[in-house]
């Protein structure tokens, strides 16, 4: 399942799970990512997942490369241990104010908005991993009809809550942050609480996101 | 309990300084939602700080850079070490003023001030009290990132006029000071990274044999370098990816950027190369305008060369 093994500098391990980015490929590093974790290894101090590569890092203190690398390989990966996926319904509202880049997307895609967000809400989206800001998903595979490069200047601020689009992939702004995505709308909910110190994330690795539209007054209401 | 002790026994900040924060060894296992290891930037210099005082090894401390905080202290008397290549002043009740020295521990009395004025051709520096200040975990560290707003003081910096409370627990300290001075290095070692072959040969020899700069957007997160422009002739994006703390990553405009403690936990730009573990506290200490030069080296050799940093701080707190 892991395609190459590497050393990334020399505390930690980079995991090469294929090029593609898919929902197979990246359930294989999810998995190995769920293992290794409950495993709890003596040194490793970070085990970060992405679409297709898992990055161990580890204390030089404790352990090395090829200790570290030989575990991996003798993982022995247990399907029942697994993550218990869920299904996440996220209220998005689509008032003008919220949809930041409305024209401009109009104009990339040549499709209207109204059609744009039709297409958007017909799917449930896969979270392939969660970072860059504490709790922000990357959710995929949005539509091809939908596909839009990132703005040329990034945002220096993207409010909270916002859902972003680039390429195959959609995310939420967990808190304010510069950024460069597509925004077409906006979430009412909390997608990561850090006062929730056990489970702060939301949506997590493995999970899907099927969102929902809803009015302005619904979206106050929540907010609440 | 300690809320009502904490009363008689405070620093009262009367100058924060640049970016001052209360540091430990970070916060480990968070990466995969997004949260950063923070923690000390200069590790030997945090260890050596808490060694001094024989308290733990991961005892949270303040930590300054370029200019320090002004702090006046209220309660019993504590004592409190300094390190790093810092100048600073102790100014006592009785107008006497010392002119501090690194690395040795100083009794202070109500109404002392500490005048942290500034790093010396460095970055960081390091605070480190008897007792304990009392502070919030976050998951596990008191480690403060300003960016997410996570750990101890709200995730803030320290602001003028706020107080930074003390558990008074009156420990008994017999005094140890230590002569030393942070050395300077001529190379940055690395190891080639995951992607060093997407850059053009040119581009190869001038990393290893040409001078950067280290510039002014340089801080907690991350350093940013200027030089000779590094061409990629393969890709200048990939699909996002774990980061870690070393990695040099070369985004389009081919000017490397170094990840540091506070660095997000994925990115999308080629990773040229990653600086050895054994020389993190030397390159974070190099200051905006700085020359660095990068050397290669195999990863055993990156592997013995930690060893040997790790001997020499254990030697280095041993001897205290």
């Amino acid at each position: 399942m892991i395609k190459n093994i590497l050393n990334l500098g020399d505390a930690s391990v980079y995991c090469d799970f294929g090029k593609d980015v898919n929902k197979e490929i990246n359930s294989n590093v999810i998995s190995y990512f769920n293992n290794l974790k409950n495993k709890k290894i003596e040194g490793i101090t970070n085990i970060t997942p992405s679409y297709n590569k898992l990055i161990i890092s580890f204390d030089l203190n404790v352990t090395n490369f090829f200790q570290v690398k030989k575990i991996i390989e003798n993982l022995e990966i247990k399907k029942e241990n697994e993550y218990k996926k869920k299904l996440i319904e996220i209220p998005i509202c689509n008032q003008k104010n919220f949809t930041l880049d409305h024209n401009r997307l109009e104009k990339i895609l040549k499709i209207k908005y109204d059609k744009i967000l039709e297409i958007f809400f017909s799917k449930e989206y896969f979270c392939y991993m969660t970072g860059f800001i504490a709790g922000m998903p990357f959710l995929g595979d949005v539509s091809e009809k939908l596909r839009a490069k990132r703005l040329e200047t990034p945002r220096v601020k993207v409010p909270k809550g916002s859902i972003g689009l680039t390429e195959q992939f959609c995310n939420i702004y967990t808190y304010e942050s510069p950024g460069g995505w597509n925004i077409i709308g906006n979430t009412p909910l909390d997608i990561f609480n850090k006062n929730n110190q056990k489970n702060p994330a939301l949506i997590n690795p493995g999970d899907t996101v099927k969102f929902k539209q809803i009015s302005q007054d619904e979206y106050d209401k929540i907010k609440k | 309990m300690n809320m009502i002790k904490s009363k008689n026994n405070y620093f009262e900040v009367e100058r924060a300084g640049i970016n001052t924060t209360f540091q430990d060894d970070g916060r480990k296992n968070l990466n995969h939602i997004g949260i950063p290891v923070s923690g000390a930037m200069d590790k030997r210099n945090y260890k050596i700080a808490n060694a001094l005082l024989k308290k733990n090894l991961n005892s949270p401390v303040i930590e300054f850079a370029y200019q320090g905080p002004l702090l006046k202290y209220q309660g019993e008397e504590i004592f409190i070490v300094i390190t790093g290549d810092v100048k600073f002043q102790i100014f006592r009740e009785n107008k006497k003023q010392i002119n501090g020295e690194p690395y040795h521990v100083y009794l202070i009395q109500n109404n002392d001030q500490i005048d942290i004025q500034s790093t010396n051709k460095s970055v960081y520096g390091y605070i480190s009290i008897s007792e304990d200040f009392i502070l919030d975990k976050t998951w596990g560290s008191y480690s403060i990132n300003t960016k997410a707003k996570i750990g101890s003081n709200n995730g803030e910096k320290l602001s003028n006029n706020q107080k930074i409370d003390i558990d008074h627990k009156k420990k008994k300290l017999t005094i140890t000071n230590l002569n030393y001075v942070n050395s300077k290095i001529e190379y940055i070692r690395v190891l080639k990274s995951i992607n060093f072959d997407f850059f053009s040969e040119k581009s190869k020899n001038i990393f290893f044999n040409k001078e950067f700069k280290v510039t002014k957007l340089s801080d907690r997160m991350g350093m940013r370098l200027e030089g000779q422009v590094l061409e990629n002739v393969v890709n200048s994006n990939i699909k996002s990816e774990g980061l870690v703390k070393g990695v040099i990553q070369v985004p389009s405009d081919g000017n490397p950027i170094i990840m540091l403690s506070d660095h997000g936990t994925i990115g999308g730009y080629p990773k040229i190369a990653n600086i050895i573990s054994a020389d993190f506290d030397k390159l974070v200490q190099m200051m905006p305008g700085s020359i660095i030069k990068f050397k290669q080296v195999s990863l055993e050799e990156a592997e013995k060369l930690f060893k040997f940093y790790k001997l020499e701080t254990d030697n280095l707190i041993n001897q205290i």
